[in-house]
């Protein structure tokens, strides 16, 4: 049996089955309580799990990280949610320095999930818009997931509640009411650090997450018709990267095209890139390409935000470039 | 006995090698332990450095002023202690080769649909322009097929490209016997589109000079191996010809008034500057000035856009006794007479005594070719590409010329420009040839002074 649930409700309704299952598991933040989070994903927490596991703090991401780490020490399992992912930058020295090291130098696991509401596309400016996984995915000792559908937000959001290891959880806010989906009724998870093959082609290897995969989807559907037929990876988990299914899917169609939403320059991309040429390029038919949002801050302006983010018209135009090479 | 192997030391955290200076002991002299040995010189200091042992000097395997890398071994002590002492590893640090490979590794997408094996890179190298994919030369070595029959195949993808469809749908037809195994030119499987262009061999086959001999046996033959410098000479101008359509035109040049003025000039000249005066500068002034006049032939091709520049860099082909050389006067275009006239000077006197820098034959972006001075009237030159203009200068002959309905007697040579059809047309290039021509017979002789 399964329900259609929005990605925010997926989120929402992993969190409260974490909860239920595991008396360990308390969320802190800011304006989660009362308040029920600045995009609800936390509404009626508090009244039913209690102000001692959905707590409301003070404006200080560090101090957030901070106590969310030493609880998690001390064998809690806390989630904690930075309001907009942008504003994990306070709290950048506890997470990259503190919590990514700990099991490294003290043998003490840190089961610690961060969740990171990201992206763009809904006219927050440059403080409110940015996608930094970049940053973390250069971080030994973390874990780095994004989903982009219900069933994987829910699969993953339990899953990173279960692992020993600091996870950082990225949600897009855009997805949050745009995207809806099958979610299974029952308990399931969905496992950190395996991809998954959202649609299966021959020609071109698509490598995406989060929003990614939804430009990719829509642009290889319009392709298809043109006899073109497209392999989308959603990553789902960045860190650790499955190397296994991106390096198989090139194997097969010789033609790759990376997507992310986060800006071009040293993102997640370059290192697929690398990692592609690395170790396929004997498989390789074309240039890599990377589609992702420009060097620049996220525009405020509505119209120059669109110019700004990828989206499935630029993904297409890459695509066919591809086929045609 | 025991052979104690002497390294260099590593004088400073940041240093990678030290030079030797001075060896304090030759081979087979006695050495204590801490006595100097030898003298070392780094970026950041000169040390003494002691013998680590006790024994004889039996090699020293550097000569002074040497540099060397750091943990390099230098020297050999035979020491008459019982074991062997090494107290420095023996090799300069070897990189260790990264041995992390994802799970999933070459080996495990054979797997896959069977299209390559080996991880290896492929060997052949493409004798033509066009460009392969790793994955298209990897099928080609895995399925046999030869550079020669895989530049046959005709690419459906981007600029003639074979993809990865037209190779595996070229196998495909060779398995069914739709295609030949052979390399005429006539293979095309039969479901794919005919080839663009016919493929131009530009660079030359090393052949083995044994097999030679035997076809042309001496005395009656010599068989010579073409020098670098010929051999790049031939690719060029293979691919010169085949890349552009070339086009000539020669005009006629009266000489008399610059022939003039340069014996006026030529003693207080040569007293004043210290070299001749040639008729070059005054061909290569007028040159200039008609280039920033028709800005486009002084320009290059590339794709199917037009690169004009906007500075004149003018090439002089030169016979050394190497071959054919052309260097460059860089930024000739800001250079006054007496400037262009040394620099020329400098680089013909720097190509005959080779000594000519790589700098000095780059970046041209014009070249003439003066071919007069072997007698030549008329010739039809090459163009250096990716220039699209080349000027010959034939020899200045005394010719009756019919001037205001008078017989004269003139110093005439014939100028010819080739030019590269593909964007300079007959009536730019003529433009362009007449303009020089007008500038060298009326020039101004204030500019020699």
């Amino acid at each position: 049996m399964a329900k259609t649930l929005t990605y925010l409700e997926a989120i929402s309704e992993g969190l409260r089955e974490e909860m239920h299952r595991d008396k360990s598991v308390f969320l802190l933040g800011e304006d989660i309580g009362t308040y029920g989070g600045a995009f609800k994903v936390t509404k009626g927490f508090v009244e039913e799990f209690g102000e001692d596991r959905v707590i409301d703090t003070v404006l200080a991401e560090a101090a957030i990280i901070g106590a969310a780490t030493g609880a998690a020490i001390v064998g809690m399992r806390p989630v904690a949610e930075m309001q907009f992912a942008d504003f994990v930058t306070n709290g950048f020295n506890q997470l990259v320095n503190i919590t990514a090291k700990y099991h490294y130098r003290n043998f003490i696991p840190v089961p610690l999930v961060v969740r990171l509401p990201s992206g763009g596309g809904i006219h927050g400016g440059p403080f409110h818009s940015t996608n930094p996984e970049g940053w973390f995915f250069h971080v030994p000792g973390l874990k780095l997931v994004a989903p982009s559908t219900p069933h994987d937000a829910k699969g993953l959001i339990k899953a990173a509640i279960r692992d020993p290891n600091p996870v950082l959880y990225f949600e897009h806010k855009f997805l949050y009411r745009h995207i809806k989906g099958e979610v299974p009724e029952n308990d399931y998870i969905v496992p950190i650090g395996k991809a998954d093959i959202k649609r299966e082609g021959k020609d071109i290897s698509v490598i995406a997450y989060s929003t990614g995969v939804h430009w990719a989807l829509e642009a290889a559907e319009t392709i298809s018709k043109e006899g073109v037929e497209v392999e989308i990876i959603d990553l789902r988990t960045l860190l650790p990267l499955d190397k296994e299914t991106i390096l198989n899917s090139v194997g097969k169609t010789g033609k790759v095209l990376i997507i992310h939403e986060d800006t071009l320059t040293g993102g997640i991309g370059a290192e697929l890139a690398a990692l592609i040429s690395e170790h396929a390029f004997q498989y390789l038919d074309a240039p890599i390409k990377r589609i992702a949002s420009l060097d620049t801050p996220v525009p405020y302006a509505p119209t120059l935000e669109e110019y700004f983010l990828p989206n499935a018209k630029k993904v297409l135009e890459s695509l066919k470039l591809l086929a045609s090479y | 006995m025991a052979k104690i192997e002497v390294v260099m030391p590593q004088l400073g955290e940041s240093l990678t090698e030290g030079t030797i200076i001075k060896w304090h002991k030759k081979p087979g002299e006695k050495v204590k332990k801490e006595e100097t040995l030898l003298e070392v010189s780094t970026d950041k200091v000169d040390s003494e450095i002691p013998s680590p042992a006790t024994g004889i000097v039996t090699k020293l395997l550097f000569d002074e002023q040497k540099t060397v890398a750091v943990r390099t071994v230098i020297a050999e002590i035979e020491t008459e202690e019982g074991a062997a002492v090494v107290t420095e590893p023996r090799k300069p640090p070897v990189r260790e080769e990264p041995k992390e490979v994802p799970k999933t590794s070459v080996r495990e997408m054979e797997r896959q649909p069977k299209q390559v094996t080996i991880p290896t890179a492929p060997k052949p190298a493409p004798s033509t322009g066009r460009f392969y994919s790793p994955l298209v030369l990897n099928v080609a070595r895995e399925e046999g097929i030869s550079m020669v029959e895989l530049e046959q195949i005709p690419g459906t993808g981007e600029g003639g490209r074979v993809s990865k469809k037209d190779i595996f749908a070229y196998v495909q037809a060779r398995k069914t016997g739709k295609a030949p195994a052979a390399t005429e030119a006539t293979i095309a499987a039969p479901t794919l589109p005919t080839p663009t262009a016919p493929r131009i061999e530009t660079t030359l086959k090393h052949i083995d000079s044994g097999e030679l001999a035997k076809k042309y046996p001496a005395p009656l033959y010599e068989i010579l191996q073409m020098s670098n410098i010929l051999q790049k000479m031939s690719e060029h101008m293979v691919r010169s010809v085949h890349t552009s359509p070339h086009v000539q035109a020669v005009h006629e040049c009266d000489m008399t008034k610059v022939d003039a003025a340069r014996r006026r000039n030529a003693e207080a000249f040569e007293k004043r500057e210290g070299f001749k005066l040639t008729y070059m500068p005054f061909i290569c002034d007028a040159i200039i000035k008609a280039l920033k006049q028709f800005p486009l032939v002084n320009s290059s091709i590339e794709g199917d856009k037009i690169i004009l520049k906007r500075f004149v860099n003018l090439g002089i082909a030169v016979a050394s006794e190497n071959g054919l050389i052309v260097p460059v006067i860089k930024n000739a275009d800001e250079k006054n007479f007496v400037g262009l006239a040394r620099a020329i000077n400098d680089l013909a006197t720097r190509a005959r005594t080779k000594r000519l820098i790589p700098s000095d034959i780059e970046g041209g972006t014009f070249t003439i070719t003066n071919y007069g001075v072997f007698g030549t009237m008329i010739g039809i030159p090459i163009i250096n590409q990716p220039q699209v203009a080349i000027l010959g200068t034939g020899a200045i002959k005394k010719r009756p010329v019919i001037i205001n309905d008078a017989i004269a007697i003139r110093s005439m040579a014939y100028f010819t420009l080739s030019f590269d059809h593909r964007i300079v047309d007959g009536a730019l290039g003529g433009s362009f040839l007449e303009t020089i021509v007008k500038n060298i017979e009326n020039f101004d002789e204030a500019i020699v002074l």
